[in-house]
């Protein structure tokens, strides 16, 4: 018996091993960690078939897209289609998952199921609405949000530049954890810059849920320098959190009053995009627990998630961290269809902000795993020092253009 | 590893899965712009910068504060990788 086996065994692996289809990776999601995992992919190892899901034909990038709203910049330079993912050899699909079946390791369209051998979800984020009583679909065509790039950020754009010089400007900054923890502090930062030279008797008011937020002395130092009478901070503390949206009236109220604004921009509480809470990848904090060897989800087998809708520990949700990791997760999983055991990874994130044109602070960080967590290696990263000096920033603000130009181009081809 | 090893090293790498802490470097280094590229760099050459960027003597905006994530065989590794790419 015990022999009989051992010879089936012997004369039916080769069989297998050339029978067998190439393995297929199903990608959701065609933004900076979805994209670049594919791409990568296929590149580890060109045997897998890869596919990558994505609604839309064009991606819209958030990076850079605070300029636009400032007038800084256009729209055009913020949209990446797939045709340089497609000819990396990846099967790229237009289309919405309805669903994910991770016990029978399936997406489905519909009633088409498109089966895997390991899935990797880049879902990015999305709004929690009514989180903030009051902001709902309808609120955010009112006050937009503009915290998912495109049409969103044109109509912010358009409503600054309709409002009369003499406004009142309302941003409303949400707690911890949401996308680009800098990004609020950028854009009011450019839109400052916008007012004190295109309509100076207007103003600018953050409301924010926090009390301390990401690079916040180098902000506060330019916001003083550059901005001192077109930009307020009201933090947690002076009664910043802003506990209902009036879209009606454009206001926000908060514990201490309200504030009525000419032009509103609420960032809202944030969750991993809905396909993940649907694939059953998602805790009940709205985010999606992972190893961070392989990203693969600590919820369900064989499912990877990486980029914004990821708890990554140390690492922010930025555009910088889903490539990375996107990259380590393409990796690991290359090396689990083969049947070997991934390397334990180093993941750098390096996020840069403007505070006006030409002028840039950085936060930097270099992360490893620890306990089941990506944590920061002590003694590296931080940010831009406080007297860092004007041609320093200048290179930064030239150092963050340069950046966006090759991820972009090593994300989507 | 010490330095004199990098070259021994490079020869194995050619398509191997990069170190770990390599495949992030392309997020910047890469395309076309002021920031220097790294894919056939001389591997030496990198691990020079890396070591000066660690310890501090050499100008820079955020690679000294990365460089310090990682030590000096790491950065060998991660420099040997390069070269082959």
């Amino acid at each position: 018996m015990k022999r009989r086996a051992l010879i089936g065994t012997v004369l039916a692996a080769p069989f297998i091993a050339r029978a067998q289809p190439a393995p297929r990776v199903v990608v959701v999601g065609g933004g900076f960690g979805g994209a670049t995992a594919a791409r990568f992919l296929r590149r580890a190892d060109a045997r897998i078939e890869v596919v990558l899901v994505e609604p839309n034909s064009t991606f819209v990038a958030c990076p850079f897209s605070n300029e636009v709203i400032a007038g800084e910049r256009d729209i055009a330079a913020q949209l990446f289609g797939y045709r340089g993912v497609a000819m990396s050899g990846v099967r790229v699909v237009q289309s919405t998952v309805t669903a994910i079946h991770p016990d029978r390791r399936s997406v489905a369209f519909g009633d088409n199921l498109l089966p895997y051998d390991r899935l990797i979800l880049s879902p990015g984020i999305d709004i929690a609405w009514n989180a903030l009583p009051g902001y709902d679909e309808a609120a955010a065509e009112r006050m937009p949000h503009a915290w998912k790039a495109g049409e969103q950020t044109l109509l912010l754009r358009r409503q600054l530049e309709a409002m009369p010089d003499g406004g009142v400007v309302v941003m409303c900054s949400p707690a911890n954890p949401y996308r680009c923890p800098p990004g609020p502090y950028e854009r009011a930062s450019l839109i400052a810059y916008y007012l004190k030279t295109q309509k100076p008797h207007s103003k600018m008011i953050v409301l924010d849920s926090k009390d301390v937020f990401s690079k916040q002395k180098l902000f506060q130092a330019a916001w003083k320098a550059l901005y001192p009478d077109h930009l307020e901070w009201v933090s947690l503390s002076d009664g910043g959190r802003v506990t209902r949206i009036d879209p009606a009236t454009n206001t926000f109220e908060t514990d201490f009053g309200s504030h009525k604004a000419d032009v509103a921009n609420v960032i809202p509480p944030q969750r991993a995009g809905a396909i993940a809470t649907a694939a059953g990848v998602a805790d009940r904090t709205g985010w999606c627990p992972i190893d961070p060897v392989t990203f693969e989800s600590k919820l369900q087998p064989n499912v990877h998630v990486i980029g914004d809708a990821a708890i990554a520990g140390a690492m922010p949700k930025s555009a910088f961290a889903a490539n990375a990791q996107a990259k380590v997760c393409a990796d690991a999983v290359a090396a689990l269809l083969a049947g070997n055991a991934p390397e334990e990874p180093r993941l750098i994130n390096t996020c840069y902000s403007l505070v006006a044109p030409g002028d840039a602070i950085s936060i930097a960080g270099v992360y490893r795993p620890v306990n089941g967590q990506l944590a920061d290696i002590e003694g590296a990263g931080g940010s831009t020092p406080l007297n860092a000096t004007t041609e320093q920033r200048a290179k930064e603000a030239e150092y963050a253009d340069a950046w966006f130009q090759t991820i972009t181009r090593e994300t989507f081809g | 590893m010490k330095a004199g090893s990098v070259v021994a090293l490079t020869a194995l790498l050619g398509g191997a899965a990069p170190p770990p802490g390599a495949s992030s470097c392309s997020g910047c280094h890469g395309g076309v712009t002021p920031i220097p590229v790294l894919a056939g760099r001389n591997a030496a050459d990198i691990v020079a910068a890396l070591d000066a960027f660690r310890a501090g003597s050499k100008p820079a905006t955020v690679m000294d504060r990365i460089a310090k994530g990682f030590s000096h065989d790491e950065m060998v590794a991660i420099a040997a990788w390069w070269e082959q790419q």
